[in-house]
């Protein structure tokens, strides 16, 4: 279970979080959502201990990420997977040196027990075929995937997605949402999806949080936020900028 | 404190401060074998092999130039065999490790600080990170002891190039007479001097690696901040060299009387 307990970031003089507080459930799949700059991205990396928040707590499991040390984060690290939204992969290596990278560095392994996992995690992401490409060689929506095929091949508990539809065409959109529910539903891993495309939360998430002028706005399933008649998350909703 | 910060000197402090904890940590990693051998030797390869043709033409121009300048000044008081011996002890203790590592700095400490830059605004440093990896395991590690083991190699390779082309200019083309100048040569190069350069070219490797990796970690986001980074990793290791190089010069010299090297 995931306990955010109280959160304030700022940036500078710039406050980007204030008091935020909620809970995921093991196995539940949450959408984050909110105006860009709105600091969702923020939060994510604040679950995954990669920013030090000002204020307030993290429980991954019961403990408090935010009083531990890098190196004592990297034990807790090892339950999560993260797709980035640029992706992230390492441009030095191949497809399969990504997808590859968490088990040679914590498993021991021969390369062929690595070289079937690694076409594994390929064909549970449609890029089978692909191991000898190099990132600069794919799309944006491959890079997605191999992303999403390296942040699961470890088969952790929480996978975090970072805005995984933004900057793709609608078809390619559909697809990596099917994708994130797939992974969802077959390795059973709770969730977390940063978004602000809305379609894609309704499909990915069983439960939403909106983020709106640095605090929860609304926290409920996708169907009572869909059906809101709060005027903040029917903008958001509907779509509608600021008169 | 407080009233250093936004100030240059605050600055420069934290900077200071900021890299002596890379550099502990680098340490504590490195001695508890956290990196992977395959990646310290591919450093080994990019640092020491890839900088073989700017460190032989440096070293060999150097001992030219050297032996050709002292001996137009030897000459005015007779004292033409006297070059070589200048050069050697010059090559040894200064000029090969002090120009080596100025001129790998400039080749491997801004493709350290560029390369390192670049994954940070890529989001590479903290995919790294997810995937339960400690940036200064997996990069700063292997860095630091390849330049380690290869900036000693290339100083020693410098140092044998820059007194062969100083022979080959002396004795080939201003006329020295070599037995005399090798036998000079031999009397006043001591082992000591070797030595000196071979510590020096150590340090100096350490210097490089941190240096670049530090500006690389730490560069800020966008290209202009990667560019920023791969100058000041340039500027501020070759800066450090040069002030390391006055300081190392009078303890090492003086740690050599105390022990009668």
């Amino acid at each position: 279970m995931i306990e955010v307990r109280g959160l304030n970031k700022s940036f500078g003089a710039q406050p980007v979080l204030e008091n935020v507080s909620f809970h995921i459930e093991n196995g539940e799949s949450v959408a984050i959502i909110g105006r860009s700059g709105g600091g969702k991205s923020v939060l994510l990396k604040h679950i995954i201990g990669l920013l030090q928040p000002d204020a307030g707590a993290v429980l991954v499991d019961g403990e408090n990420i935010v009083a531990m040390n890098e190196r004592q984060l990297l034990r807790v690290r090892r339950k999560f997977g993260m797709v980035f939204q640029g992706a992230a992969l390492f441009d030095s290596m191949t497809v399969a040196e990504n997808v590859a990278f968490g088990l040679r560095r914590h498993e021991h392994l021969t390369e062929a027990e690595i070289a079937k996992r690694v076409a594994a995690a390929l064909d549970m992401v449609d890029l089978p075929g692909t191991e000898d490409k190099n990132p600069a060689e794919l799309s944006g929506g491959m890079r997605k995937r191999v992303g999403l095929a390296r942040a699961i091949i470890y088969e952790p508990q929480i996978v975090l997605y970072d805005e995984p539809t933004t900057g793709l065409d609608p078809i390619v959109s559909d697809s990596i949402d099917k994708l994130i529910i797939r992974v969802r539903d077959h390795l059973k891993v709770t969730s977390i999806v940063v978004t602000h495309d809305m379609r894609s939360a309704r499909r990915v998430g069983n439960h939403v949080l909106m983020l709106h002028e640095r605090k929860i706005h609304a926290n409920c399933t996708p169907e009572a936020l869909f059906a809101s008649t709060d005027p903040v998350v029917r903008q958001f909703v509907d779509g509608v900028a600021d008169p | 404190m407080n009233f250093l910060a936004g100030t240059w000197l605050g600055e420069w402090l934290t900077g200071l401060g900021r890299i002596t904890l890379l550099a502990r940590e680098t340490i504590a990693s490195a001695l508890t074998f956290r990196f992977s051998r395959r990646d310290v030797l591919y450093q080994i390869y990019f640092i020491g092999i890839k900088s073989q043709s700017v460190v032989l033409v440096t070293g060999a121009f150097t001992g030219m130039v050297l032996a050709a300048q002292t001996y137009f000044q030897f000459h005015k008081v007779k004292m033409d065999t006297a070059t070589l011996a200048v050069v050697s002890v010059s090559m040894c203790s200064e000029l090969g490790p002090v120009l080596t590592a100025l001129m790998v700095s400039g080749r491997v400490g801004a493709a350290i600080a560029a390369e390192l830059g670049t994954m940070r605004v890529t989001e590479q440093i903290d995919a790294l990170r997810t995937l339960a990896t400690h940036p200064v395991d997996y990069l700063v590690v292997p860095r630091l002891i390849a330049s380690n083991i290869a900036l000693p190699l290339l100083t020693v390779e410098s140092m044998a190039v820059g007194i062969a082309a100083s022979y080959v200019v002396g004795v080939g083309l201003l006329g020295i007479e070599p037995t005399y100048a090798w036998w000079n040569m031999l009397k006043y190069s001591h082992n000591s001097d070797v030595m000196i350069g071979i510590i020096k070219s150590f340090v100096y490797g350490g210097i490089i690696a941190l240096i670049g990796c530090y500006k690389g970690l730490s560069c800020s986001v966008g290209a202009e901040g990667v560019g920023r980074a791969t100058t000041e990793a340039v500027v501020y290791s070759s800066i450090t060299i040069l002030v390391c190089n006055f300081f190392l010069t009078l303890v090492l010299e003086q740690l050599c009387v105390i022990f009668g090297l």
